[in-house]
This record gives C-alpha cells, structure tokens and sequence, in this order.
C-alpha cells in the first residue's frame, strides 16, 4: 500500500515538474520559441570571427616568443593577422 | 517494493517518450512552453530513474531474491558491498546504470548549456530523450530489472570475478564514459537540426566530452588493472572484443577532442568534427551492444539474451540518422579557411586524426570480421592479437611520435630553421636514449627500443614547451619563475592540461614497452622444497595452506623469493573456491619493485592432488607506469576541465548577449 503511495506521488510530481511551464504562464502572450535573426546569427558570426583573429595573433605573438616562429616568419604573417584582426573588430562594431 | 521500482520506470519511459514527441513539436514549430515542459521531463525522468535505481540497490542489499536479477547475481554469503555492486554485475542491472547515467547528463547538461541556445537546446531535448526511450523501452518490456518470481532458498551469487574492489569503480567510470558521449552527439545533432553550425554547440559540450573521454581513460586503465590483479593470466590487456569496445570511442573522442581546437581556432574541419562525434557515439552504443547481446564470448559479456536485434536496430537507426542529416546540412558546414602548410600545428593534428580513427576503424574490423564470418559462412574467423599488435605498432608509434612534433610545431606554418630550433634538443635526448637503450641491450625487442626512443622525444618536448612558455611569460616581467609558471597554465588550461595528459600516455607507452617486450616468462611444476628461477630471482615453494574466507574457501601456496642471498619475502598465490557459485578462481600474488617499477607475478596454474604446485611467473619491467599513467592522466584532465575565469568572460561577452537579445 505504501509503495503505491509513493509511486503516485513520484508519478504526480513528475507530472507537476513537467506541467510547470504551463502552470507557471497560463495565458502567455508569447509562446515563440524565439530565435535569433538574421542580424544576431550574423554578430554571432562575427564575433567569433574576431576571437578566432585574436587568438591567432595571441597566438603568433607566443610562438614567435618561444622561438617555434622565425623573425622572418613572424614579420610576414603579423601583419595579415592584425589586419583580419582589426577588420574583424570593426565588423563586429 | 517492485511495483514501485516498475511504476518508476514506467514513469521514466512516459516523460522521455514525451521529451521526444513534446519536444520535436516544439522544436519544430517554435513553441516555447511546450519545449520547456519537455525540458522539464528530462529532469524528471532522472528523478523517477532515481527512484526505480534505489527499489533495486534496497533488493540488493536485502538479499530480497524474490526479485529474479538479486536471486540471479547474488547469494546470503555474498559480503553487502559486492551485493551492491551486483547493480551492474548482470545484464537488466547495467542497462538500469545506462539509463540512470543519461538521464543524469541530460538533466545537467541542458539545465547548464544556455550557451547553446535556446533554438539548439529545444532539438537537443528530443535527441537525448530518444537515446533514453531506447533504454527505458528495454527496462519496461524486455529485460526488466524488477522482474519477480518466487523467492528461492538462496541466490546463484555473482561471479568472482567480479567480486573485486574494483567493479565499485570501473564499470560506472565506464559507463560515465560511454553515456556522456551522447552529449556532444545530442548537441552536434540539435546544432544541425536547428541549423545553427557555428560553434556554440561546441563551447556548450567541451567540458561534457573532456569529462566523458577522461571517464572513458580512467575507467579502461581501471579494467586494465582489475584484469591485472583478478584475472589471472599475467596481463592487464588481451584485445578482448569487449575491452576494445571501450577502446574505440575513446580514440574517436580524443581525434575528436584535437580536431575540435582546429575548428575553434581556424574554423576548419566542421563536417569531419561532427562525424567524429557521431563516430564516437555510435562506436559507444556498439560497445554496449557488444557486452549486452551475448554476441561474443568474453569474460565481460553477459549471457545470450534478447536485446541484442533492438540493439543492433537502434544503431542502424541513430547511424542512418545521423549521417543523414550531415549530409542535409553540408552546405551550411563549409569552411571559409583552408589549411596553409603541410607543416604546421593544424597539419599535425591532422595526421593525429588519421591515425587515431585509422586505428579505432582497424579495431573495429578485428571486433566486427568473426562476427560476420560467422554470419555469411557459419564458422568464426579468428582475429588475434598479432592482427591487433600489428595495426598498433603501424599507427600507435606514428601518433606516440606526432605527440612530441606537434607542440613544436607553429600554427599556420613552420620553416624548416625554426624547426630546426625547436627540434634540436627533443631530438638529441631522443638519439641519446636510442644509444643508451641499444648499448645496455634493449635491441632485443626493435618496437621496444623504438617506443623508448619516441616516448623520450615526446617527454623532451614537453619538458621544452613548459619551459619555454614559463620563459617566454617570465620574460614579460612582474613574475619569478614560479608565477610565470603558473600563469603559463593558468592561462591556457586546455593545452597545458593536455600536455600533461601526453605525459600520461609516454608513461603508458613505456610500461607497455617494458611489460610486453621485455617481461621473463618461466613456468615450471614444483614439489614442496623445489625451487625454479625467473629474472635473477629464486622461488622456493613451501607447501600449501587453506583456509575459509566468507563465502570460498582459499587455498594457498606459500613461496619464498629469494634475490642472490636476500630474502624478499614470502608470497601466496593460489585458488579460491566459490561455493554458492560453484566456481574456482585464479589469485594471484604480486611482488611489486617500486624502485625499479617492475612486478613478479605469481600464478599457481594449477593445484595439484600430490602436493605439487604449477607455478607460472612473470618478471614484468616497468608495468607500474601504466598505473602511474592514471595518475597523471587525471591530473591533466583536471587541469584541462578546471574553469578558465578569463575564458568564461569572453564566451560570455560573445555569448550571452546573444540570449539577452534573442
């Protein structure tokens, strides 16, 4: 008797937790599942744009430090990635 | 009790067919509530597994045999921690931890991925609750747990193998392995399905695939140990179908766990990241297909059962899915970059990729060949350990190698002077050890000498990368040693981490090395005074003693060991003899050398009627680094897992602005 006590009030509160959304906003105005537009996915986008360029640079910077990058090599890429860098923080504004 | 234990696990199967149905008509038609609610029946589905998981423990630990499973794995004799650990010592019991674990991960992982956004979490919801319907439809209506019958006098017990301290451990270590794989699948999945193919699924689940693949290591170096200690046989690894079922979605998870910094850093490689992740999940469920089906014979593998069509169905199912939908959105997967250099950091990764699946796919075939020779021709071809060591040596030392080229490596690209640079030391400590190893006569085994030889390239070029880049944070003033140090990993925990966990797998590669191609096999029959030699060592057997020991009776043979004339101590390997389960097993008794880290495994073969003894010894050099390498793994790990405070500010600039605008 006990266990089916229990077992109903596991199933019940499991159909509360489920029902909360419902319970909790009856009468929503907006049930949209909102996504994100155009204009977001494109920030979204650029934004990691920009943190992909930061980090190559970061990047650059340290292994020229440690000696896996030449001089010669560095002065040939660091200026292609600050530029991608700063276009990409401009982008993102 | 069992009909609570079963209402739960109704209940349980209910919310997830709901967190499937609810959720893909929310996902699909963007309804918020209703995706909410089906996110809600994840977590409640956990709480109901919860309930049904404690119905069984409480039959477990009473001995309450007129619960089929509890009468089937254990017996009154039976000491209560391995009654408890009869949870996943059967079949019906481990698909119960299955479940249990997934819906776990799937509660916790959507309750904390609000990166992901809300549009990938609303597929991400009915992706994990298929999975979770899955299992639950076997608990409820095929191999139930919670069946019942009428109480016999006693229990079968459980198998003695599996009465070690280590099956606490190593089979829920597995299974958080294997179950947490499905949250990056679920994610890549609920990315895809949403359209949504820039990295957030990725941010969302590093942490969950770095915990599921470090699970996954710990738990199979565990298994190694237990067979080490358990079994027997003098090995901690025998290609066994069931140990290489673990074996395969950890090496997907881990080309995974490289190819994804590729992607993150260069935006490369999304299509070939899903499919690893696909790849890993599926090989997951093919692992659990193998031990649940009765398919092979294995010392992990349970009995004939009936499991084994729903399994092979459902992975047919999730594989033809899956793909499916990569292809689908394989426009929406292209990368803008391309690679710059054959020689760069990317290219390295690569290669490692390759070679990682390259030896996950050859495993896969060794497993899958007896299975289908048998199917087409009705006898099963056998594929063994040469077939395997082979594809080992082929792939295994290209990858021990790329493990210390990679760190060395630039990103985009490398001259060959920088090269030359950062390659002079790993490689002059690497021909040093090569011309050591060589003159002190190691050249017996070439893989042996090979191995040693790559593994001290790999140990020099860690040891140079944390030097350097301790130099290098030095150099920018304000910190001694120690803080640049510190810094150097704080700063970037992931690849500091990892290198650590490279670490780990030298130490691995060399206690393999070391216990396989230079261990001392001696094997001889010896009457009470009788002594033989293995490895500079004298074994002088003195005669057996037994005893009663709970539920078995141990018998005994007593060895003295000798090293010229010092005595090293007296050692006990011998039989136990189970009586409920009416089974004998092999114990074998270990001298361990911490000082050279090597072992001398004792086993008595066999317990002869006349007093004598079958004594089977094994010198094995330097097999204590494999259980080192655990350590060290699990140091590296955390170090990778532990949460970056200046990361996590920048995901959320990136990130959160998002949901707040969305």
């Amino acid at each position: 008797m006990s266990a089916a006590l229990v077992g109903a009030l596991v199933a019940l509160s499991c159909v509360v937790v489920v029902a909360v959304p419902f319970l909790r906003d009856p009468d929503a105005q907006d049930d949209r599942l909102l996504r994100p537009g155009e204009a977001e996915q494109r920030r979204l986008a650029l934004a990691e744009e920009r943190d992909r360029a930061l980090a190559a640079l970061q990047e650059l910077e340290f292994d020229h430090r440690t000696g896996k990058v030449s001089d010669d090599d560095y002065r040939e890429v660091v200026g292609v990635l600050r530029r991608r860098a700063a276009e990409a923080l401009r982008a993102v504004g | 009790m069992p009909d609570l234990g079963r209402a739960a696990l109704v209940t349980s199967f209910l919310l997830l067919v709901y967190a499937v149905v609810g959720g893909s008509y929310a996902a699909w038609r963007g309804r918020r509530r209703l995706a909410e609610s089906a996110q809600n029946a994840l977590v409640a589905a956990f709480g109901a597994t919860v309930v049904a998981a404690i119905v069984l423990l409480a039959a477990l630990a009473r001995h309450d045999f007129s619960f089929r499973y509890v009468a089937e794995h254990t017996s009154r004799e039976l000491p209560l921690g391995y009654s408890l650990t009869a949870f996943w010592g059967g079949q019906e019991g481990s698909l119960l931890l299955w479940l249990l674990v997934l819906c776990g991960y799937s509660a916790a992982a959507v309750l904390t991925a609000r990166r992901a956004g809300r549009e990938v979490i609303a597929w991400v919801v009915p992706t994990l609750g298929l999975v979770g319907t899955f299992f639950a439809l076997l608990l409820v209506f095929v191999a139930s747990p919670l069946a019942t019958q009428v109480a016999p006098a006693d229990g079968a017990g459980l198998n003695p193998s599996l009465q070690n301290p280590y099956m606490a451990v190593h089979p829920p270590l597995l299974y958080l392995g294997y179950v947490g794989l499905t949250v990056p699948f679920a994610f890549a999945m609920g990315a895809l399905l949403a359209r949504r193919t820039d990295e957030r699924w990725i941010v969302a689940t590093r942490r969950w695939t770095l915990a599921a693949w470090a699970f996954l290591g710990v738990g199979q170096l565990l298994g190694a140990h237990w067979a080490y200690v358990e079994i027997g046989w003098g090995g901690y690894y025998a290609w066994d179908p069931v140990e290489n079922a673990a074996l395969m979605p950890w090496l997907a998870a881990t080309a995974f766990l490289h190819s994804v910094m590729i992607q993150e850093k260069r935006g490369m490689l999304k299509v070939w990241n899903v499919l690893l992740v696909v790849l890993a999940f599926c090989l997951s469920l093919f692992g659990t297909f193998l031990t649940r089906s009765g398919i092979i014979q294995s010392i992990h593998s349970f009995t004939q059962s009936s499991i084994g069509p729903w399994f092979l169905g459902f992975i047919c199912v999730i594989t033809a899915g899956a793909l499916t939908l990569v292809f689908l959105r394989l426009p929406l997967l292209r990368s803008k970059t391309r690679l710059e250099s054959l020689v760069s950091r990317e290219a390295t990764f690569l290669y490692n990729n390759l070679l990682l699946v390259a030896l996950a796919l050859t495993i896969l075939w060794g497993v899958v060949y007896p299975l289908l020779s048998e199917a087409v021709t009705g006898t099963a071809a056998t594929v063994s350990k040469p077939y395997y060591n082979f594809f080992l040596h082929s792939f295994g030392l290209p990858l021990l190698l790329l493990m210390g080229i990679g760190p060395l490596v630039a990103w985009r690209r490398a001259s060959l002077r920088a090269l030359g640079r950062t390659f002079l030391w790993p490689l002059a400590a690497a021909v040093v050890a090569g011309a050591v190893l060589l003159a002190a006569g190691a050249g017996s085994s070439r893989i042996g000498v090979i191995a040693y030889t790559f593994s001290v390239f790999v140990l020099a070029s860690i040891v140079l990368e944390f030097a350097r880049g301790t130099s290098a944070r030095r150099a920018l003033g304000g910190v001694g040693w120690g803080g640049a140090f510190s810094s150097l990993v704080a700063r970037n925990r992931r690849r500091y981490g990892g290198y650590i966990v490279h670490a780990a797998v030298v130490l691995l590669a060399i206690g393999v090395a070391g216990s396989s191609a230079y261990q001392t096999v001696r094997e001889k029959r010896l009457h009470p005074g009788n002594s033989m030699t293995v490895a500079g060592n004298r074994l002088v057997f003195r005669g057996f003693e037994s005893r009663l020991e709970g539920n078995h009776r141990a018998i005994r043979a007593l060895v003295d060991v000798y090293r010229g004339s010092d005595y090293l101590g007296r050692y006990r390997p011998g039989k136990n003899q189970y009586f409920a389960e009416d089974q004998i097993s092999n114990e074998v008794s270990i001298r361990h050398d911490l000082l050279t880290g090597g072992d001398l495994f004792l086993i008595a073969d066999q317990v002869n009627a006349d007093g004598s003894v079958d004594l089977k010894a094994l010198q094995k050099p330097l097999v204590n680094l494999l259980w080192l390498a655990g350590f060290v793994f699990v140091g590296g790990a955390l170090i990778a897992l532990w949460p970056d405070a200046r990361e996590e500010r920048r995901l959320a600039e990136r990130y959160e602005g998002a949901a707040v605008r969305a």
